[in-house]
């Protein structure tokens, strides 16, 4: 069902974790549908992505595209990490199942949530940039276990 | 290889293989025909009719074959509807049956009939007084199944049958998951029409058969020829037929020491994972529960990222999460138990035969402990879970 590269990031996730006091931090997903991807930017004066890592909760390709994305916006400028689209995400892991081309899209909002986050905290505007969608926890109650 | 997802389907045992071989190679002619090729078919299939009779407690010529569990379940509704709609035009069914009744339920609402899905509590059982509640005068049917193909919880089907009776409702019960795992016996329970079907008992796939008791005016779902007495056509899977027999005559045979060793296994599997691994939830009642049936819910973690990570250790099982199911909601079943959607997104289901071993399901256990660890090391949901407990310390 999934390709040998798909597996590969499902299996041996890159940047996989937290970064503490990260310069931009984004939630997208909800756990209704599955998905949830967290992604932490660390970005330099010169605005070069120096560092990045996620976490997710979800199926195979939704960790694969997360760990895919990290791979490609790393060490990129912003203005790069824009042009990862979710396109550009599934050609890296030689394709997607139909049924899991949403999970791509995931990845490509994460990134943009973070710069988002990124941008509000330093009060810049980075272009093209739009608001995500933050559908995450929305209409769900308080959870205790 | 360690293979539990024996609900899925299971493995044809050879004494069925067997006993079907010389139905495709020496006695492969037509039933319907005269010459003693065909008479031989034709036996065949009575002598089959007779067995799984015998198996349900029914009469030989109440057991018709078909094609298995989904065409039973679609024949049984459809055609009761349209028999009885004179009477009413309302069915009761649950919230838990499997597709097969569920989307015939669907399609028979779109043709003016009004379904009421009966819920279930916690632990997946129908409430009998809600099903009382639910009969009304133009109530024409009941269906409601022997034991959930998910969870693995078993109904109260002499109760349900009981409640039926009483009120001169048909009742139908989709016995899949049951037929040859527990006994059945259909004048015992009130059963007016049941389905089954072939390879969830070892048996072949593609077969099964629907017990329809005798007096019910049911008419045929596929037309054509006048084969099971005229009421479902189509030339007999004469091989599938004597395998459906084979496979029952075996069930019969094992199924009380089947059944000890699954429950031993089943308990010892429940058990360790309950030990072992933290917040995690059995779904499905602990006791009325089918003999091989283990159904958890791993909270932080997605349930298909579990299946792939068993499938690299040679562990098949299956999910109720969205991911497995082809859609964006998760299992039906898990969500009618009370589970939220994350819930019901980490279930992992494991369905045992009589020939695991203890050895297999410590194998199971161990790595399953590392990959949900795993899972949740990588999971926004349990970071969020983490900070949030240790903040209130």
């Amino acid at each position: 069902m999934y390709s040998e590269k798909v597996m590969d990031h499902f299996q041996n996730p890159r940047n996989v974790g937290e970064i503490e006091n990260a310069s931009g931090v984004g939630t997208v997903g909800n756990a209704k549908c599955g998905d949830i991807m967290r992604m932490f930017l660390d970005i330099d004066e010169n605005g070069i992505i120096r560092d990045v890592k996620f976490k997710t909760f979800g199926c195979g390709a939704a960790v694969a595209t997360s760990s895919m994305a990290t791979e490609l916006v790393k060490g990129k400028t912003i203005r790069e990490a824009m042009q990862v689209t979710n396109k550009a995400v599934m050609e890296a892991l030689d394709g997607l199942p139909p049924v899991k081309v949403h999970c791509s899209l995931l990845a490509e909002e994460a990134i943009h949530a973070a710069l988002w986050d990124y941008a509000e905290k330093n009060h810049i505007v980075i272009e093209g940039l739009k608001k995500p969608k933050s559908d995450i926890h929305e209409g769900e109650e308080e959870e205790e276990y | 290889m360690i293979y539990l997802d024996n609900a899925a389907t299971t493995k044809t045992a050879p004494e069925v293989v067997e006993a079907m071989l010389p139905y495709f190679t020496e006695n492969y002619g037509n039933p319907s025909t005269i010459y003693s090729l065909g008479s031989g078919a034709k036996k065949a299939v009575n002598q089959a009719r007779r067995t799984i009779a015998a198996a349900i407690g029914a009469k030989q010529e109440e057991i018709y074959f078909t094609a298995g569990g989904s065409e039973s379940d679609n024949w049984a509704l459809k055609c009761a509807a349209e028999a009885y709609e004179t009477k009413g035009k309302h069915i009761i069914t649950t919230k838990i049956e499997h597709h097969a009744i569920l989307h015939t339920c669907e399609y028979l609402e779109k043709k003016g009939f009004e379904v009421t899905y009966l819920g279930v509590d916690k632990d997946g059982l129908v409430d009998l007084e809600e099903l009382k509640a639910a009969i009304r005068p133009d109530t024409i049917l009941i269906s409601v199944m022997f034991a959930n193909n998910e969870i693995g919880t078993i109904e109260p089907i002499a109760e349900i049958g009981a409640i039926a009776r009483e009120h001169g409702i048909l009742f139908h019960t989709d016995a899949v998951q049951a037929f040859g795992q527990i006994p059945i016996n259909v004048d015992e329970l009130n059963v007016d029409m049941l389905s089954a079907s072939g390879h969830k008992l070892n048996g072949p796939k593609g077969v099964g058969f629907l017990y329809i008791r005798s007096g019910l005016k049911l008419r045929s779902l596929i037309h054509g020829g006048a084969q099971e007495r005229n009421r479902r056509a189509g030339t007999e899977n004469v091989p599938g037929i004597v395998g459906l027999e084979a496979a029952t005559t075996r069930a019969l045979r094992i199924m009380e020491e089947k059944t000890a060793k699954e429950t031993e296994l089943r308990n010892y599997l429940i058990e360790r994972i309950e030990k072992e691994i933290p917040y995690c939830r059995l779904n499905g009642h602990r006791t009325k529960r089918l003999p091989g049936n283990v159904n958890f819910s791993f909270l932080f973690i997605e349930g298909e990222s579990v299946l792939i990570m068993l499938d690299m250790k040679g562990i098949c099982a299956s999910s109720g999460s969205a991911c497995t199911s082809g859609s964006l909601d998760p299992s039906h079943v898990l969500l009618a138990i009370g589970l939220k959607h994350e819930e019901a997104h980490g279930s992992l289901r494991m369905t045992l035969s009589e020939e695991n071993t203890k050895e297999e399901l410590d194998f199971v256990v161990d790595n399953l402990k590392e990959i949900v660890q795993k899972l949740r090391n990588m999971s926004p949901l349990y970071e969020d879970f983490i900070k949030k407990n240790q903040s209130r310390k």
